[in-house]
């Protein structure tokens, strides 16, 4: 399985996100330059996180006119693996592969922690190695991860069984408080209905060793890889 | 004509600009005098801190690179070094804390990439004033923000750091900031220009009239006027310096540079000059070259702008076209603006006139040192006599309140806006003794600390400074790291005060006994004089900027209980000291007395235990004693546990309770032991002549201190955790 691990300007969780998927899984990996017009052949592109042109205008809205990511969008359509972590996620809401956006988070400020997320749909390609109710510990790092969507929208994502990851307290109950930065539905991580297009706001590169605390984000890059195996 | 006024506008004494005459053997002109006026700031020229600082201890065997560039650089075997320092924004931070913090952190950032070291963490030290003013709760939303706003968007973790509150910096805050960077140590980067016919580059953000005279405004006391100073700050800009950091190292990775220096304070003035006098060659620049971003800027304005995000780079000059190439990919300005020349001088061009003609050397090299006068710090002799002191009727009270002292309290609510996280290396999260980031493809943990107890150096300069340097190299020990070096920021009152000066006096020469005792160098850091507001001085508060080096990254020990039923062990001894406790601040409101006395003897030699211990896998979690004391200290090991576990502690010492629980003497560390190492442990403390004693175990809902088998303290975990937990967002609660 190889990896592509886009870098836009202002993106910094390019190398944790190559080091995890390289040096931690053990795939094949390789930076793809937002300027260019070339894929080079990966088998699933990663969208990490950062502050892609400083976010200045919204989070991920200059991006998605970087010149690749007109292949990204063609791979996309092609049922191409795509990944998208914080930024990427937010990437993914501007460029429309998923549905809803996000808004500042409900305390206004920037939150780095360790959340619980809760696997609700382990039928995907990037969950099929978890367990449906299964609790992961990755952390977060964002500033607008308040997701939001209209309630038709909402209802269809839900009826679609399009939201994989809900944020949760370590029991995998959903409480206001586990729902730190006020998200619709506790809703962490998102799938387009073809299921080829993930997005979550936690950052399973920086759950990929138990040194640093955590290595629940193994389950989502084992799962990718996983699925080029079969 | 240059007059009194304008002189006094640039904060330049009469003697100095007779000085200035002297040197160029005419008067200079307007722009000219602004950048003597820059350079020979207190902020650029350590003129009144210099003849002190010399008596830091800067050599080592592993120091690569000392005091006198942008940072210091110490050598951690492997073909690895790292790169670090520490500055204050202090002025520009109160003036208007959001920016003032963000810059600060730009430019400890640009200090280390500009040696060709990637930054892997930053710290910060704050000092407010008490939260229950709002506009000390509005300075510290700000700083905070602008540190995580800048730090976050550049992905370098804001690994750590310590927040003390005080009445002192009510006007008057502090934002030390600083940063840890990793280069590979043949690939180390100067400011050098190379030699003449070099061509000299400006990268970067373009050119505008932000930050003009930031460091004569931070050479100064502050008074009511200080509001219009608002535009002497400067704006930062993450995302830029983000593009500015990844091509200085592609530039520097491909070879294709010479030198580089970054253009922070006195901005091109300071990056020109510096870069020529230390190379010993001349530069010449033109002006109408320069990126600028506002119509009609003047050679003043142009020369002592401090816009952020910029660097100067002297290239050979066939290769200044790859240069640019690499700019460009990062979609920024790379320009050649001048050359390298013989002769020693700055020469700046302007409309096709010459504007600066001035050696380099004056500018640079003959600033005026002073020997300012000094006066001895008045000690309160005073033993604190506990008797003055009623005992607490409830010591469990007496714990929560502690617990819940701003300076003491849980920083959650500061670290969790700052990306901790970023790069994948941090392994322990802020709030343990020390920060430890792991080396990638290395064995090794890079452990490091900020430091400094205000409250101490007030009552004694000299021993508050010993302490500040003992207790942050205590800290390394808590987690299993040797000391290998250390930066300083000194921040004080207006040195032309006798009494600021001696304090000075007394802190540099603390601070030097402590490092030769501790064998670890100083490699730079910075002084900030001036932190006066309205007449009042800060207090004299040295933050000690400590790094250290664990061998194998697995033996970190965290400060938390990790099981329930282990011994509970103290390395190092109770006193009978309350003087300069938070215990003394917060209950009777009291600043007097001596504060704690530090045998550096027995400090090494509990630190060496610990650290002993730790390498031979004897302890599980080790926390050292400070504000609040040893209570303090075992209550922070059950919150810090992951089950959040209780423990039940025996003391037997013939001392006051209250000073058992609460004073901070020094030299202490709780360790916590299985039983089938602890007999190992108590051998090693006998081998190496420490006092320890098995003072409990862990386990239990409560934490409980029992002395001379009465229960002083019996509190459920919960209410601790929630006393330490709550108080710092209570202040800032949005309703």
């Amino acid at each position: 399985m190889k990896f592509g691990v886009v870098v836009f300007p202002g993106s910094n969780c390019d190398f944790d996100t190559f080091y995890a998927l390289k040096d931690v899984v053990g795939q094949p990996t390789t930076y793809l330059w937002h300027k260019d017009h070339d894929l080079k052949g990966v088998d699933c592109v990663v969208l990490p996180g950062g502050f892609s042109y400083g976010d200045y205008l919204r989070s991920g809205a200059i991006a998605r006119f970087s010149p690749l990511m007109q292949e990204v969008r063609e791979f996309a359509e092609k049922g191409g693996l795509v990944l998208g972590i914080c930024n990427g996620f937010q990437v993914l809401l501007e460029l429309g592969l998923l549905p809803g956006a996000m808004v500042r988070n409900k305390n206004l400020k920037f939150l780095c922690q360790l959340v619980h997320i809760r696997v609700e749909n382990e039928k995907t390609r990037f969950t099929q190695k978890g367990k449906k109710g299964q609790v992961l510990k990755i952390p977060i790092a964002h500033f607008d991860g308040n997701y939001y969507a209209p309630p038709e929208v909402l209802k269809e994502i839900e009826t679609n069984k399009q939201v994989v990851f809900r944020y949760s307290d370590e029991k995998g109950r959903l409480t206001e408080e586990a729902n730190v930065n006020g998200s619709l539905n506790c809703i962490a991580g998102l799938i387009n209905k073809r299921g080829n297009v993930m997005g979550m706001m936690p950052h399973p590169e920086r759950a990929s060793e138990a040194l640093l605390g955590s290595s629940d984000g193994l389950v989502i890059f084992k799962s990718m890889k996983g699925m080029h195996d079969r | 004509m240059i007059d009194k006024k304008i002189l006094d506008q640039h904060n330049l004494t009469q003697a100095e600009y007779d000085l200035i005459l002297s040197l160029i053997g005419r008067e200079p002109n307007l722009t000219e005098l602004g950048i003597f006026s820059a350079m020979w700031s207190e902020h650029c020229s350590y003129k009144s801190s210099k003849l002190y600082l010399q008596k830091l201890p800067t050599k080592g065997k592993r120091v690569i690179q000392g005091p006198g560039e942008n940072a210091g650089i110490i050598d951690i075997g492997g073909g690895l070094a790292i790169v670090f320092k520490i500055e204050s924004h202090n002025h520009p931070s109160f003036i208007e804390p959001f920016q003032g913090a963000a810059t600060g952190v730009g430019g400890i950032l640009r200090d280390i990439f500009t040696m060709g070291a990637r930054p892997i963490a930053l710290m910060d030290s704050l000092r407010f004033g008490p939260l229950t003013l709002a506009k000390n709760r509005s300075i510290m939303d700000g700083v905070i923000a602008g540190i995580s706003s800048y730090g976050n968007s550049m992905g370098v973790p804001t690994v750590g750091g310590d927040v003390y509150f005080h009445e002192c910096y009510s006007l008057n805050p502090l934002v030390n900031v600083f940063c840890l960077g990793v280069a590979e140590k043949d690939k180390i980067f100067y400011a050098k220009t190379g030699g003449s016919g070099n061509s000299v580059l400006y990268v970067g953000s373009k050119t505008g009239r932000d930050g003009i005279h930031g460091a004569t405004m931070a050479s100064a006391e502050f008074g009511e006027e200080t509001k219009h100073k608002r535009p002497n700050v400067q704006v930062g800009d993450p995302f830029k310096e983000k593009l500015l950091l990844e091509a200085c190292l592609e530039v520097m990775a491909k070879g294709l540079i010479v030198g580089i220096q970054d253009m922070g304070a006195a901005g091109l003035t300071c990056s020109t000059s510096e870069m020529a006098a230390k190379s010993g060659t001349g530069i010449e620049i033109d002006l109408d070259l320069v990126p600028q971003r506002e119509e009609g800027m003047n050679p003043y304005e142009i020369m002592l702008s401090e816009s952020q995000e910029r660097m100067l780079i002297a290239a050979k000059p066939e290769r200044v076209k790859a240069v640019q190439d690499v700019f460009a990919k990062w979609d920024l300005d790379a320009v050649e603006i001048g050359k390298v020349s013989e002769g020693g001088k700055l020469k700046v061009w302007f409309k096709g006139e010459i504007v600066v003609d001035v050696p380099v050397a004056a500018i640079i090299d003959l600033c005026p040192v002073y020997r300012r006068e000094y006066r001895e710090p008045v000690r309160t002799k005073q033993e604190a006599s506990t008797s003055q002191y009623p005992l607490p009727k409830d010591y469990g009270k007496t714990l929560l309140k502690l617990l819940a002292s701003p300076t003491i309290a849980d920083k959650e609510w500061v670290y969790r806006q700052y990306d901790h996280q970023v790069l994948t290396n941090t392994m322990l999260l802020p709030g343990a003794d020390a920060s430890v980031l792991r080396i990638k493809n290395t064995r090794k943990a890079v452990a490091m600390k900020l430091d400094g107890n205000s409250l101490y150096t007030q009552l004694d300069p000299r021993s508050g400074a010993i302490t500040a340097v003992a207790e942050a190299c205590r800290n390394l020990a808590c987690v299993g790291a040797r000391p290998v070096g250390v930066t300083n920021c000194l921040n004080f009152g207006n040195p032309e005060k006798p009494e600021i000066m001696g304090q000075f006096k007394e802190v540099t020469e603390g601070m030097a006994e402590a490092c030769d005792a501790f064998a670890i160098p100083v490699t730079g850091g910075n002084v900030s004089f001036y932190n006066d507001t309205e007449g009042m001085s800060i207090y004299p508060t040295p933050v000690l900027g400590i790094v250290g080096l664990i061998k194998d990254y697995k033996k970190a020990v965290t400060p938390g209980f990790k099981k329930k039923g282990q011994a509970i062990v103290l390395l190092g001894e109770n006193r009978n000291e309350i003087g300069g406790s938070e215990y003394l601040r917060v209950l009777f409101n009291e600043e007097k007395a001596t504060p704690p006395v530090l045998d550096l003897k027995r400090e090494k030699a509990v630190q060496e235990l610990c650290l002993q211990a730790i390498e031979a896998g004897l302890i599980q979690s080790a926390h050292d004693i400070s504000e609040g004391g040893l209570a303090v200290c075992l209550a922070e090991c059950c919150v810090f546990s992951r089950d959040k576990m209780g423990c039940r502690i025996d003391l037997r010492d013939d001392l006051r309770p209250d000073a058992l629980l609460f004073g901070e003497s020094q030299s202490r560390i709780v360790v916590s032991v299985q039983a089938s190492r602890l007999k190992k442990l108590l051998e090693l403390a006998k081998k190496k002549k420490v006092p320890v004693a098995m003072i409990g175990r862990t386990g239990g809902r409560n934490v409980q201190i029992i002395w001379h088998g009465k229960r002083l303290i019996n509190l459920p975990i919960k209410q601790v955790f929630n006393a330490w937990k709550d108080t710092i967002p209570d202040f800032f609660k949005i309703n």
